[in-house]
C-alpha cells in the first residue's frame, strides 16, 4: 500500500510545476480556507509581499490541528499553525514544538490585551446566545435569567465534548456560577431542548425553526445583516459579561522557513490579513484594517465585561469541569 | 377431466395456443422440444400462470379464477418439493393441513401414504438426510394424501437412475389405478411414455396439440415436427 | 472443496488493515500505562444497549414484513420506492437528522407525534437509515428461495403466517442474525445522530467516549480501553449472532432464475399494503422533506462539481475494493462452512473496531511525515472500503452460497478456475447481487464524512464535506442544495444498479 501511495503521490507530483520559491505550510482549520473563509485572499495578499508560496493544510478544527501536532511531534511538516483558540495554546505549548513569534503584542487588539509572546491572535469574538427575533420577544438579559427563565423556551447548545462552543458556554457558566455551576446547570436542564455535537449541527436546527435560542457568537447577526439584509436573528446582551474566543496562531521552532513563518506572523496583524476577517471569518479583527467595518458591525452587542480563563486554567481543569457538568445533566 | 378450448397464453414474445381434453382416469405424457412451454401448460393448469384467452376446466368446473390451493390437483415439480427444515413425516402432513393440525384419522393416512411409498422407516428424517429418489417418493405421499383427482407432473423422475425411474413410474401407475386418477406428466423419455402413457400431448411450435393415442403418436413418423422431435429414437434401442 | 485462496488473502488484507488500525493505538498505550476504563463507561455502556437494541428491532421487524410483501409483488412504483429507499443510506447524518426534523421535529409537518429529542428521535433516526437498509439486505436474502417453494405453498394453501413459517422463516433464518447483528453494530456505532438528538450527557455511547477521550482529551490509553470495550461487546454479539444461524440447507435450492409465484390465500393485497404502509411513514416523507428543502438552492459551481468529482471517485473506487474483497470473503463463507462464522466475522471488522481508533493507528503508521493527496485518497477509500465490506458480504453471502452449490462441480470438472471463471460463470450468474454489492458498497462511501474528517480533508472535498462546509458558514440553505444533490446521485446510483443488475428475462 505504502509503495503504491508513494508511486500515485509522485506522479500527482511530477504533474505540478516545479516549486522552485520558498512555500510556507501553514496548518489552519477547514472553514478557514474554504470558498467562503479568507484563507484564498490572505494567501495570495501574502504571496505579493514576499517571493514564497503559502501552502494550506486543512485539518477541521483546533482540537484537530493540536492533535495532528501531538502524532506527528518533531516531524511535522507545518511551519504555521493558524486557528488554536486560547483554551488549547497551554496545552499546545507543553508539547514543545512552538517558538516565540518575535511581533510586538502591543499591536494585538484583544479584550483584556494581550502578553503572550509565543500565540498572536489574529481575530476574536465574544460568545452569546443568539435569539430569533420571530419567535421571542423578550430575550434574557443575564445568564442568570437564561437558566431561571421559562422552560418552553428552549436553547440549543453545542458539546463541551466536541465543540469551541460548547466548550465555551462550559467556562462561561463555570466563571460566572463557580462552585454553583453545577447546581445551576440542573436548573437549566429543562431548557435545553438538545446539545449538538457542533456549532453547525445546533445552528441548523436554529434556523429550521426547532428552538427560539441557540448559542454562538456576537458576530452572528452581522452575517444575517450582510449576506441575507435581515435583521430576524440577534444577539443578548448578557449583563454579567460575555467570555471571550480568541484565535491565535504560532510558529514551529524547528521549522526551516521559521524567517518565512515570523514574516506571515507578522503580516497576520496588517490589513492584507485582517480586512479580510470580519465578512469573511465572521470575527473581529485583533489588527488594522485599511478599510472600515461594515455597518452592520456597529449594531452588534458590545458585552461591558470579558469573561477568560488562562490556558493554564482550562488545561488544569476542562476535564473536572467536563465531569461536573456530565453529572449535573445526567 | 382437464378441458382447455382456444386457450392463448402470452409472456413477452412466447405465445402458446392450447387446444386440450384430456378424459377422466388416463394418464398423458406431455412430449416436446426443450422450451416448447410443456412446464408452462402445467403451470397454467394448476393456476401458476394466466391464460390470455380461453378458459380451464378441472373436474367439470370451471377453475380459471380459482387460486391454485382450490383447483381439485396436486403438482408435483422437479425438484424443491419438500421443506428442508421439515422432516418427511410433517412433509406429507402438510398436504392434509397446512396449519398441521391433524386429528387421529388424518395422522393414520399420513402414516399410511408413507408406507405406500415405502418412507415408513424414513418418516423422522429431513430431506437432506434423503437421496433424490426418496425425496420424490415424499412428493408422491403428499399427492396421495392430498386425494384430488387430478396430478400433475413436472419431470419428477428426471434426475433419477433408469431402474429407480421405472420403479416410481409403475408405483405412479399403480395409484393411478387404484384410485382413478388423471395424471399430466411431462416427460424427456419417449420410452417412458411408452411404458405407462394412455395418450401423448405433443407441445411445439407455439402449440400444445390435442392429445393422441400413444401408439399413433409413436407411429406419426409422417408429421414432420414429431419425427424431428424424435429423431433417431427408436423403440427398444 | 478447499476453501478458495482468495478468500484467504482477503481475510489477511481485512485483518493486516485492523492491525495497522489497533496495534498502533494499544501501543501508545501501553507506553502510557495500558488501557484503563472508568465508571463511565458503563454508563455508556448501557445507553448503547438500549439505543441499539431498540433501533434494531423497530428497523429490522417492519423491514421483513416490507420485504416479503416487495418480494412477492412487483407494483407501479416498485422500483421507484427502492430507489428513494437508497437515499437514507448515504445521507451524512446531520443531513438526515435535519430531514427526519423537518417531519416531526417541534416545527416540523408532523410535529408532536413523536417527541424528537431524546431516546425516541434517536431511534426513529436509525429506523430512517436502517429500515430501508434492512428492507434490501432481506430481499437479497428471499431472493434466494428456490421458485417452487411459493408455488408449492400455494397449492398447499398456505396463509400467510405458514408461508412464512414454512418458506421465507427458513431462508430467513439463516440470514436474519446476520443483518440484525449488523444493523446493531451500525446504531451503536452513530455519533452525531446520537448527540445532536440526545439532549445531552444522558445520552452517551461507547462510541462517543471514544471521539471524546481521542480527540478532546488526547487519551491513548483511555480510547484504547474504550475501544477493546466496544470490540468486546461486538465480538460476542457476532458470535451470538453466528450460533442462531443455521448451517446452510443441505439441500441447497440449485436454480438462479428469479420470479416467484403468489397467490391464494397468502397475502392479499390489503396484507402487502399494511406490510408496506409503516416503512413509507418512516422514510418517504423525511425524503420529500429534503428534496423540498434543497430544491431552490442548487447551484452548479465548481466547489459543487469538484465536490462531485471526489464524492464518485471515492464511491467507485471503494465499492470496487470492497466488493473484490468481500466476494473473496463471502466465497470462502460458502465453500467452507465450517470456517463461515470466520470469513463473515472478518468481514464485520468495519464495524467492529470504531473507525476513529483505525484512522488513529494507519495515521501514526502511514501519515506521520504528511500525506500528499493520493496518500489521503488511498486511506480515505481504503477505510471507506473496510467500513462497507460487511454490507457487501451480507448482499453476495446467499447468492455465493447458492452459485457455489450450482456450479462448482461442474467447473472443477471442466477446468474452469480463476479468470476465466469469474468472467464467464460467476459474474454473469451474480450480476443482480454485484450490482447490489456495488451498490451498497458506493453509496455508503459516497455520503461518508467519517473518514474523511478523521484524516483531514487536506484538498479532498466530498459531497457531504461541503455540505458541512457549507453549514459551518451560516450557508445552511445551499447545504440544502448539496444535500438534494448527494440524494440525487444515490437515486441514479441506484437506477443504474439496477440495470447493471438485470437479469436476462427468464420466460
Amino acid at each position: 500500500m505504502k509503495r503504491l501511495s508513494f508511486a500515485l503521490a509522485a506522479l500527482v507530483l511530477a504533474a505540478l510545476p516545479a516549486a522552485a520559491r520558498d512555500t510556507l505550510t501553514v496548518y489552519t482549520y477547514d472553514s478557514f480556507v474554504s470558498d467562503w473563509g479568507p484563507g484564498a485572499a490572505i494567501k495570495a495578499a501574502f504571496e505579493k509581499t514576499c517571493d514564497c508560496e503559502v501552502k494550506w493544510v486543512a485539518l477541521g478544527d483546533g482540537v484537530a490541528m493540536l492533535n495532528r501536532l501531538k502524532l506527528e511531534g518533531n516531524e511535522t511538516s507545518a511551519d504555521v499553525v493558524l486557528g488554536l483558540d486560547t483554551n488549547l495554546t497551554a496545552e499546545a505549548k507543553d508539547l514543545g514544538l512552538f517558538g516565540p513569534h518575535g511581533v510586538d503584542v502591543a499591536r494585538a487588539h484583544v479584550p483584556g490585551g494581550w502578553s503572550d509572546t509565543t500565540f498572536l491572535p489574529y481575530d476574536y469574538a465574544h460568545f452569546a446566545v443568539v435569539y430569533d427575533t420571530e419567535t421571542m420577544k423578550t430575550p434574557p438579559t443575564s445568564l442568570d435569567e437564561l437558566v431561571t427563565g421559562d422552560a418552553s423556551q428552549k436553547i440549543v447548545l453545542e458539546d463541551p465534548r466536541s465543540s469551541t462552543p460548547g466548550l465555551g458556554f462550559l467556562l462561561w457558566m463555570k466563571s460566572v456560577y463557580g462552585d454553583k455551576a453545577g447546581e445551576r446547570w440542573a436548573r437549566l436542564k429543562p431548557r435545553i431542548l438538545t446539545v449538538a455535537p457542533g456549532w453547525s449541527e445546533a445552528y441548523a436546527l436554529f434556523t429550521r425553526g426547532e428552538a427560539p435560542m441557540v448559542f454562538s457568537y456576537v458576530t452572528s447577526p452581522a452575517y444575517h445583516m450582510v449576506e441575507e439584509k435581515s435583521a430576524r436573528y440577534q444577539a443578548a446582551k448578557f449583563s454579567e459579561g460575555h467570555y471571550l474566543h480568541i484565535e491565535v496562531a504560532g510558529l514551529i521552532e524547528a521549522s526551516p522557513e521559521k524567517a518565512l513563518a515570523r514574516k506571515f506572523l507578522d503580516f497576520m496583524l496588517t490589513p492584507g490579513f485582517q480586512n479580510e476577517i470580519p465578512t469573511r471569518n465572521w470575527m473581529l479583527p485583533a489588527g488594522d484594517m485599511s478599510v472600515p467595518l461594515p455597518d452592520a458591525f456597529s449594531t452588534l452587542v458590545r458585552p461591558d465585561k470579558p469573561l477568560l480563563y488562562t490556558p493554564e486554567e482550562v488545561r488544569d481543569h476542562r476535564r473536572a469541569w467536563i465531569d461536573e457538568w456530565l453529572n449535573a445533566t445526567k | 377431466m382437464i378441458r382447455i378450448e382456444h386457450g392463448l397464453y402470452v409472456y413477452g414474445g412466447f405465445r402458446l395456443a392450447i387446444d386440450l381434453t384430456v378424459p377422466r382416469g388416463s394418464l398423458t405424457a406431455v412430449l416436446g422440444p426443450s422450451g416448447a412451454g410443456k412446464s408452462t401448460l402445467l403451470a397454467i393448469i394448476a393456476g401458476f400462470e394466466p391464460l390470455r384467452q380461453g378458459r380451464v376446466q378441472v373436474a367439470g368446473e370451471d377453475v380459471t379464477e380459482l387460486p391454485p390451493a382450490q383447483r381439485p390437483l396436486t403438482m408435483v415439480f422437479q425438484d424443491n418439493n419438500t421443506f428442508a427444515h421439515l422432516d418427511a413425516w410433517t412433509n406429507v402432513a402438510l398436504g392434509v393441513s397446512p396449519a398441521l393440525k391433524l386429528d387421529d384419522e388424518q395422522r393414520r393416512r399420513v402414516d399410511e401414504a408413507l408406507a405406500q411409498v415405502g418412507l415408513s422407516a424414513l418418516a423422522g428424517r429431513k430431506p437432506g438426510e434423503m437421496s433424490g429418489g426418496e425425496r420424490q417418493r415424499i412428493a408422491l405421499a403428499r399427492m396421495l394424501v392430498r386425494n384430488r383427482p387430478v396430478v400433475l407432473l413436472d419431470e419428477p423422475f428426471a434426475a433419477l437412475g433408469p431402474g429407480l425411474r421405472a420403479e416410481l413410474l409403475a408405483e405412479l401407475q399403480g395409484m393411478q389405478k387404484e384410485r382413478g386418477l388423471t395424471i399430466l406428466m411431462v416427460t424427456h423419455q419417449p420410452e417412458d411414455a411408452r411404458a405407462v402413457a394412455d395418450q401423448v400431448c405433443f407441445v411445439d411450435g407455439g402449440a400444445a396439440r390435442p392429445p393422441m393415442a400413444t401408439a399413433d403418436f409413436f407411429a406419426a413418423r409422417a408429421d414432420a415436427a414429431i419425427a424431428a422431435y424424435l429423431g433417431g429414437w427408436r423403440d427398444g434401442r | 472443496m478447499s476453501v478458495m485462496p482468495g478468500g484467504l488473502g482477503a481475510a489477511l488484507w481485512v485483518l493486516a488493515a485492523v492491525a495497522a488500525g489497533l496495534l498502533p493505538l494499544l501501543s501508545l498505550a501501553f507506553s502510557a500505562g495500558g488501557p484503563t476504563l472508568d465508571g463511565a463507561v458503563w454508563a455508556a455502556l448501557r445507553f448503547t444497549l438500549v439505543q441499539a437494541s431498540l433501533s434494531t428491532v423497530l428497523a429490522v421487524v417492519p423491514a421483513v414484513a416490507l420485504a416479503r410483501a416487495l418480494a412477492r409483488r412487483q407494483f407501479r412504483g416498485r422500483d421507484l420506492l427502492l430507489r428513494v429507499f437508497a437515499v437514507p443510506l448515504a445521507l451524512p447524518a446531520i443531513v438526515a437528522v435535519l430531514a427526519v426534523v423537518a417531519i416531526y421535529g417541534t416545527s416540523g409537518w408532523l410535529g408532536g407525534i413523536i417527541p424528537v429529542y431524546g431516546l425516541s428521535g434517536i431511534v426513529l433516526v436509525h429506523v430512517f437509515f436502517n429500515l430501508p437498509l434492512a428492507t434490501r439486505l432481506i430481499l437479497e436474502a428471499l431472493a434466494s428461495t428456490p421458485p417452487e417453494a411459493h408455488r408449492l405453498a400455494a397449492q398447499l394453501g398456505f396463509t400467510d403466517g405458514q408461508v412464512f413459517a414454512h418458506v421465507d422463516g427458513p431462508v430467513l433464518r439463516n440470514r436474519l442474525p446476520a443483518i440484525a447483528g449488523l444493523i446493531f453494530l451500525l446504531c451503536a456505532a452513530s455519533f452525531v445522530t446520537v448527540l445532536t438528538l440526545g439532549g445531552g450527557p444522558s445520552a452517551t455511547t461507547l462510541e462517543v467516549a471514544i471521539y471524546q477521550s481521542l480527540r478532546m482529551d488526547f487519551d491513548p490509553a483511555r480510547a484504547a480501553g474504550l475501544a477493546l470495550v466496544q470490540v468486546a461487546l461486538s465480538v460476542t454479539l457476532v458470535a451470538l449472532a453466528g450460533r442462531m444461524m443455521l448451517a446452510p440447507a443441505a439441500q441447497a435450492p440449485v436454480r438462479l432464475r428469479q420470479g416467484r409465484f403468489c397467490g391464494g390465500r397468502a397475502g392479499g393485497k390489503g396484507a402487502d399494503g399494511r406490510a408496506v404502509a409503516p416503512g413509507i411513514a418512516v422514510v418517504v416523507p423525511p425524503v420529500a422533506a429534503l428534496v423540498m428543502s434543497g430544491l431552490d438552492h442548487v447551484t452548479l459551481n465548481g466547489a459543487l462539481l469538484s465536490a462531485l468529482g471526489w464524492s464518485l471517485a471515492i464511491g467507485g473506487a471503494a465499492a470496487l475494493v470492497a466488493t473484490a474483497l468481500g466476494y473473496g470473503l463471502a466465497g470462502a463463507a460458502a465453500r467452507a462452512p465450517r470456517w463461515r462464522g470466520w470469513f463473515e466475522g472478518v468481514a464485520l471488522a468495519g464495524v467492529i473496531v470504531p473507525p476513529a481508533v483505525m484512522a488513529t493507528g494507519w495515521f501514526l503508521l502511514f501519515g506521520r511525515n504528511g500525506t500528499s493527496i493520493a496518500e489521503l485518497f488511498l486511506l480515505v477509500v481504503a477505510l471507506n472500503a473496510l467500513m462497507a465490506l460487511p454490507f457487501v458480504v451480507a448482499v453476495l453471502a446467499p447468492a455465493l452460497t447458492r452459485l457455489a452449490a450450482a456450479h462448482d462441480r461442474l467447473c472443477a470438472s471442466l477446468g474452469i478456475s480463476g479468470w476465466a471463471r469469474l468472467r464467464f460463470i460467476d459474474v454473469p450468474a451474480l450480476r443482480r447481487p454485484l450490482a447490489q454489492a456495488l451498490l451498497l458498497a458506493g453509496i455508503m462511501a459516497m455520503g461518508d464524512l467519517t473518514a474523511i474528517t478523521l484524516f483531514g480533508s487536506g484538498g479532498i472535498l466530498t459531497l457531504p464535506a461541503l455540505v458541512y462546509q457549507q453549514m459551518g458558514h451560516y450557508r445552511g440553505h445551499l447545504a440544502a442544495g448539496t444535500a438534494l444533490v448527494l440524494a440525487l446521485v444515490i437515486f441514479l446510483s441506484a437506477w443504474l444498479a439496477e440495470h447493471l443488475g438485470a437479469e436476462d428475462d427468464p420466460h
